[in-house]
């Protein structure tokens, strides 16, 4: 699975997930004998910090206990190799949800008992699965130029985004079939509901299709960043996070959430953690609905508990901003993890290099 | 063998120093190289149990093949350019007086200080549609829409061209630096014309340096990245991303480990046959 690329957060963390870590590594001794602990793994950088804000300091407070932090930009190596050694040193890891899934399958990740974690329970079922809650959520959504496109004629459909004739301008879309698929199928008339299980073959046509019009495909949420930023595209898919990014330094772009995909990291216990009791108390704290709405105060990202969005600490022009807002989760496709770490899934992301390479 | 020599116990002796001497050079090697190396070959086949699995994809599926060609393709042309500009430049720095040669060297070396990320956006910032070339162009009237030189095989290659242009150059000076210069005057004594002499005398003798540039130039190429992944545009599929790809795709180091053994054992051969024709000594620098 695409974990390593799956995350939005990747790129801004390279240099602060370093130092993190360096002091993280530490920071287990120093906290040695104290009361309850857990560690607590995230993906470093602006999002650690963010998260260290409106939830992990909150959080040890109501709980009375100490939250370990380290970070990792990419935990998956990590949690096999803790895991292998049978003494793991993390408790809870924010990782993209597809790696929780698949250590749940491999036997690396703890199985959850919902009725401990009522407000994991209270999330809608398909914000949750056997080993893992969301913890917060992103989207992949369609931007464009607004200097190319005035308000009002700008593409708003992935079928906008196919159309050459109408639309036309040079464009951009990740080199990586997760949410690309989706979007060709989108694009095709599938509705956003009815995606999953994707029908692989009529996505790659789809494809196929705008493939010659496609200028760049990107690797790195920094170069769909710069993409947009230089005028390099007129349109393209990437993270709502990036190109909100762009828009408030300044860079005349917009973005639709009409048929983004909608993304999430969640919060998994990995095999034997050394306190389990106290990181599923923790992971339950993590997830609630007041905790979960400090996190836009800080950060362009949606809290996964859609309860945040009644406690009134999100005004209804923030709500309007983020992902996981119930008006704009009407208006997009949920991704399936399930599905893409499904055999099936699985074939699909193995044929996107010869797609490339056509 | 008479041992009672004592100038074969001196020249043991020296030896067993020579040994002791290098002996931390050496464990560091063991330990940062050898040892990794042949960790990453034992995954490569090895994963509960012994497996060929890894190299079986790699010689069954297209994508495996055609990736190693065009890398092969690309290193070529790279190595090509990389001559054709390298050449003259090193000639310069060779002919030039020491002030003119001290300076041409050092605009050569003087992009090995900057990271290769840094000089692959450097170049995106020249090269994009609304960088400096095209707005020069433009603004010129020379091209009315901005010219595609980036994002594609062409950014790619310029920028790993200039990259790797230092490795063409040192090793071409230093070939020239060798040559007498009393031959090319004997040639010109002789009546050869200064174009004859130099494709009878000093074109020849310059040719280890040609080879050793080129290897180099050449093996470097076969394992680019970051470069081609920035300018690429997706399109410029390396060697080196299939391992990366590997990495993700099938969540075990083994996959990701064959290819780079497939691509080590093809350096190793492409060594071997350059050897045949040079001293590798010499390419690495090692007098």
């Amino acid at each position: 699975m695409a974990i390593v690329q799956n995350s939005p957060h990747l790129g801004r963390m390279l240099f602060g997930a370093g130092v993190a870590t360096l002091l993280a590594t530490f920071a287990p001794i120093s906290a040695a004998g104290a009361a309850d602990q857990v560690t607590f793994v995230s993906q470093g950088g602006a999002y650690q910090k963010a998260q260290t804000v409106a939830i992990l300091d909150p959080a040890a407070k109501k709980l009375g206990i100490t939250v370990n932090q380290d970070s990792a930009p990419d935990a998956w190596p990590v949690i096999k190799t803790q895991a292998a050694s049978g003494k793991p040193t993390w408790d809870v890891v924010d990782t993209p949800t597809g790696y929780c899934l698949r250590g749940g399958e491999q036997g690396l990740i703890e199985k959850l008992d919902f009725s401990k974690l009522p407000n994991a329970a209270a999330m809608p079922a398909a914000y949750r699965n056997d080993y893992s809650v969301a913890y917060e959520f992103y989207s992949s959504v369609l931007a464009y130029s607004t200097k190319t496109f005035a308000a009002g004629a700008a593409p708003d459909s992935w079928a906008d985004f196919w159309d050459v004739k109408k639309f036309p301008g040079r464009r951009a879309l990740r080199n990586h079939p997760i949410a690309t698929l989706e979007a060709a199928l989108m694009a095709d008339g599938v509705a956003p509901d009815k995606l999953y299980p994707l029908d692989v073959d009529r996505a790659f046509k789809k494809l196929d299709e705008i493939k010659p019009h496609i200028t760049v495909w990107w690797t790195s949420g920094a170069q769909s960043a710069q993409l947009l930023n230089d005028g390099e595209v007129d349109m393209e898919m990437a993270w709502n996070g990036r190109v909100s990014a762009v828009a408030n330094e300044g860079a005349k772009v917009g973005f639709t959430y009409n048929q983004g995909i909608l993304q999430s990291t969640s919060l998994c216990i990995l095999k034997g953690a050394p306190n389990m009791a106290t990181a599923v108390r923790f992971l339950d704290e993590a997830v609630d609905p007041v905790l979960q709405a400090n996190l836009p105060l800080h950060i362009d990202y949606g809290p996964a508990n859609p309860k945040a969005f009644d406690t009134g600490v999100i005004k209804p022009e923030r709500a309007a901003q983020l992902p996981s807002s119930p008006d704009n989760v009407k208006k997009q496709a949920l991704m399936s993890y399930a599905w893409w770490s499904s055999p099936e899934g699985e074939a699909a992301e193995k044929r996107w290099a010869a797609f490339m390479q056509k | 063998m008479p041992t009672a020599d004592p100038s074969l116990r001196h020249y043991r002796r020296e030896q067993g120093l020579m040994l002791a001497l290098s002996l931390p050079a050496l464990l560091v090697v063991l330990l940062l190289i050898v040892v990794p190396v042949g960790w990453l070959g034992w995954q490569s086949i090895y994963h509960d149990g012994f497996t060929f699995e890894n190299y079986r994809r790699i010689f069954s599926e297209d994508i495996y093949w055609k990736t190693f060609l065009f890398t092969f393709e690309i290193s070529l042309l790279v190595t090509g350019l990389a001559l054709l500009l390298g050449y003259p430049l090193a000639y310069a720095a060779h002919a030039a007086s020491k002030g003119w040669s001290i300076v041409i060297l050092a605009l050569v070396v003087l992009p090995f200080w900057t990271s290769v990320l840094v000089r692959a956006y450097a170049w995106l910032v020249l090269l994009q549609r609304t960088g400096v070339i095209n707005q020069l162009l433009q603004s010129l009237g020379i091209i009315s829409e901005p010219l595609a030189l980036v994002h594609n095989m062409f950014g790619t290659v310029v920028a790993t061209v200039h990259i790797l242009l230092p490795f063409m150059v040192l090793p071409l000076y230093a070939a020239m630096q060798k040559i007498p210069a009393d031959l090319m005057q004997a040639g010109a004594s002789l009546g050869a014309s200064p174009s004859h002499a130099f494709r009878r005398i000093f074109l020849p003798l310059s040719l280890p340096g040609v080879l050793a540039g080129s290897t180099l130039v050449f093996v470097l190429c076969l394992g680019f990245y970051i470069t081609p992944e920035l300018l690429g545009g997706g399109r410029a599929i390396m060697v080196s991303m299939l391992v990366s790809r590997n990495v993700e795709l099938y969540n075990q180091w083994g996959a990701a480990s064959a290819v780079g053994v497939v691509l080590l054992l093809s350096v190793g051969i492409i060594f071997f046959v350059v050897s045949r024709f040079i001293r590798l000594d010499r390419v690495l620098g090692v007098q």
